[in-house]
């Protein structure tokens, strides 16, 4: 069976993940195995998964790895320095690599560990309240098997004073990064997170989910930048809950590993804002699948969602954009857009948009490109005096950069077009 | 400088330039009319490289090399510039961005560093005074959404930054305005010199009585069918094409 091999090795690791002592939490992660336990990892049979191949995770046993070991220089390349940060290495918090003196009084970053001890009731009623198990075997693996990760809490009407930047850092080969983030933001509050994933070696296995609970008009802009290695098998999910008047800014780069994929989901309550940004730049046989969803549940939501794709050689990409809007979710105000540039004739990208709406006044609409670059703007280029190959990385380039153009973050929009140039030199710029 | 000689052209193997010749010497300005369809675009992009035409017949010669031998970027670092009939909007890639990767690339052809970050700054505003533009039209995306007037503005503002040999100016009055045709005109004729050559493509004689040619020719089914002076161009605007089709020059 799929993760028959996960199951058997659970067993052998259960001692060493935190909150044995906590009988919720054993039972939360006792429910999990269970579902997970009936199919393993989720299979191309199920729709949500059909362009998605999990093999990889059952031809190696990725397994957890205490190794706290991290070529610094290495690492500073990705970190941001006017901000502040958290450092999971190999899926375990590093308090020595982590910089979290920054922090006002009423915004509280720890350890998920350490949270687990100080406030195991405060924990209790919050995680499982963004997604569960039911949702697809990803999560429920990441529910038993997460071994530590970052709760952020901010009280009401409190701002981070910096962003703050969550490394989440491989260094072992074949490593298993389960993590589990929780961020909490209560009424009023606002808060700008930045998620970094990258490792140092080739192969290994991300499972990372975000619950992310927003208090009334409160506001988080969450960017994740997935660097991960050559090899990386990568689940990334992000699962929102918006409170009234909140509004909630997601932007997803997704330029590395060799299978990739994330989650995006929102549930909107009445007046919430979502706005789903996308990057997908995959080459050789990088396979890299998006996957979002918004629900409108209650009235005058407002909801923004732009993907773009650049696929080279054999990639592929898959964005599958869900909005939902419910009976009671008059007025609501949806827009969903993706555009995709085929560099490659072997190169491919499914794209399903979908739209279900139950509600009689609503403004919905969506848009689906698929193409290559424009022959004449080649042209046009290079009878400005550019060569053939910097005219399609120029085109190439000014494509992709109207998503990292979004970024507000300054330090954060050089290193994303540091990794953009890397990865189509144009002329400097 | 430039010389073609009996140029046959299709396109998907439909005759379109059917034995042109044409010899441009350092320093003329020769202006091209003839009616739609007759294959001026096809010449201009034939000269600068534009794939999609097949030459069955003739020759190019620029400056002593074979110019259909070149790629076109080659053609460009080498001093060809086209001014195109319809300028392709770039989004995502500002003007000032392509005024410079082109300059540097040009530099570099000729062996120069690339062009100081002051300097260019210095070049590109003279220049966009020259043309009376907006400096604002630096920072926007090449083309992107300029209105029919400006995108030919902006085509002559790069041809001033890059100094071309030969520049080719395809159509480019047409859509502008009487105060724009007076303003780009200048900015060609401030151009002008003992060695650039320019080719002018245009409907109306009255592009021409601002920027004087040395030779007029008459381009109609794929062919030179009359060359003459600037009063040829007059007699153009008062008795249309037809007296001239069926004729060879
Ligand atoms: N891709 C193409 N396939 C087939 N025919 C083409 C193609 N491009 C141009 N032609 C034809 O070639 C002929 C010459 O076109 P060209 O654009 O050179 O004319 P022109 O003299 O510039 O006309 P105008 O004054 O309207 O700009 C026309 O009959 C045109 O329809
Ligand atoms: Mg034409």
């Amino acid at each position: 069976m799929s993760g028959a091999a996960y199951l058997t090795d659970y067993s052998g690791l259960a001692a060493s993940l935190p909150g044995l002592d906590l009988p919720w939490l054993q039972g939360f992660r006792q429910q999990a195995l269970q579902v997970f336990g009936v199919s393993g990892f989720p299979g191309n049979r199920e729709e949500e998964w059909r362009y998605t191949n999990l093999s990889a995770l059952n031809k190696t046993l990725f397994a957890p790895s205490a190794s706290q070991t991290v070529d610094e220089d290495w690492l500073n390349q990705y970190r941001l320095d006017d901000a502040s940060s958290v450092v999971l290495v190999n899926g375990q918090f590093s308090a020595s690599l982590s910089r979290l003196q920054d922090l006002s009084g009423q915004v509280s970053v720890s350890s998920l560990k350490q949270a687990l001890q100080d406030r195991p009731a405060w924990l209790e009623s919050r995680l499982g309240q963004a997604v569960t198990s039911a949702e697809h075997n990803l999560v429920a693996f990441n529910n038993a098997w997460f071994a530590d990760g970052v709760v952020i809490e901010a009280a009401a009407n409190q701002q981070l004073a910096k962003p703050l930047q969550i490394l989440h850092v491989v260094t072992q080969t074949d490593a298993l990064s389960a993590t589990r983030n929780l961020v909490v933001l209560n009424e009023q509050a606002e808060a700008e997170v930045i998620e970094t994933f990258v490792g140092s070696v080739d192969s290994y296995f991300t499972a990372s989910v975000n619950e992310c609970l927003l208090g009334n008009n409160a506001g988080l802009t969450l960017y994740k930048v997935q660097l991960e290695a050559e090899k990386a098998q990568h689940f990334g999910g992000t699962y929102v809950k918006q409170g009234r008047d909140s509004r909630f800014n997601h932007h997803n780069f997704a330029l590395g590993s060799g299978l990739a994929r994330s989650d995006i989901h929102s549930d909107l309550d009445t007046a919430a804002e979502c706005s789903l940004n996308g990057l997908f730049v995959a080459s050789k046989r990088q396979h890299i699948d998006n996957h979002t969803r918004i629900n409108h549940l209650k009235p005058h939501g407002i909801s923004r969602e732009f993907y773009k794709g650049v696929l080279d050689n054999k990639a592929r990409g898959v964005f599958q954009g869900r909005v939902v809007v419910a009976e009671d979710a008059q007025r609501t105000d949806s827009e969903m857009n993706n555009r995709n540039l085929l560099l490659s004739a072997d190169a491919e990208v499914d794209t399903k948009p979908q739209l279900e709406i139950y509600a009689d006044d609503v403004k919905c609409s969506h848009g689906v490109t698929v193409g290559q670059l424009e022959e004449k703007s080649v042209f046009y280029l290079q009878s400005r005096g550019l060569d053939e190959e910097a005219a399609r990385n120029i085109l190439t380039f000014a494509f992709a950069n109207e998503m990292v153009d979004k970024v507000e973050n300054a330090e954060l929009k050089a290193l994303l077009l540091k990794e953009l140039l890397e990865r189509f030199p144009a002329i400097s710029l | 400088m430039l010389s073609i000689k009996n140029l046959h052209v299709t396109i998907n193997d439909k005759p379109i330039l059917k034995g042109l010749t044409l010899d441009i010497n350092p320093g003329e300005v020769h202006a091209i009319m003839g009616p739609n369809g007759a294959g001026k675009s096809t010449l201009s992009h034939v000269l600068s490289g534009k794939a999609g035409y097949t030459v069955t017949e003739g020759s190019v010669m620029y400056n002593g090399k074979d110019l259909l031998e070149l790629a076109p970027e080659i053609r460009a670092r080498e001093g060809v510039f086209l001014a195109f009939q319809y300028p392709v909007e770039i989004p995502g890639v500002s003007n000032i961005y392509l005024l410079k990767a082109a300059l540097n690339a040009m530099r570099k052809h000729q062996g120069l560093p690339e062009v100081d970050a002051m300097d260019f700054l210095t070049i590109v505003k003279s220049k966009v005074k020259l043309l009376q533009m907006d400096e604002k039209f630096l920072y926007r995306a090449v083309n992107e959404g300029f209105s029919g007037g400006e995108k030919k503005r902006n085509e002559i503002l790069q041809a001033a930054i890059l100094e071309p040999k030969l520049c080719i100016l395809d159509e480019t009055d047409s859509g502008l305005d009487i105060d724009a045709l007076r303003i780009v005109s200048e900015g060609v004729n401030s151009l002008r010199n003992a060695e650039r050559s320019f080719l002018m493509i245009t409907h109306y004689q009255r592009l021409l009585d601002y920027i004087k040619p040395d030779v007029v020719h008459v381009l109609a089914d794929g062919k030179i069918v009359k060359s003459g002076g600037p009063e040829l161009a007059l007699e153009l605007e008062e008795r249309g094409y037809s007296w001239l089709e069926g004729q060879a020059a």
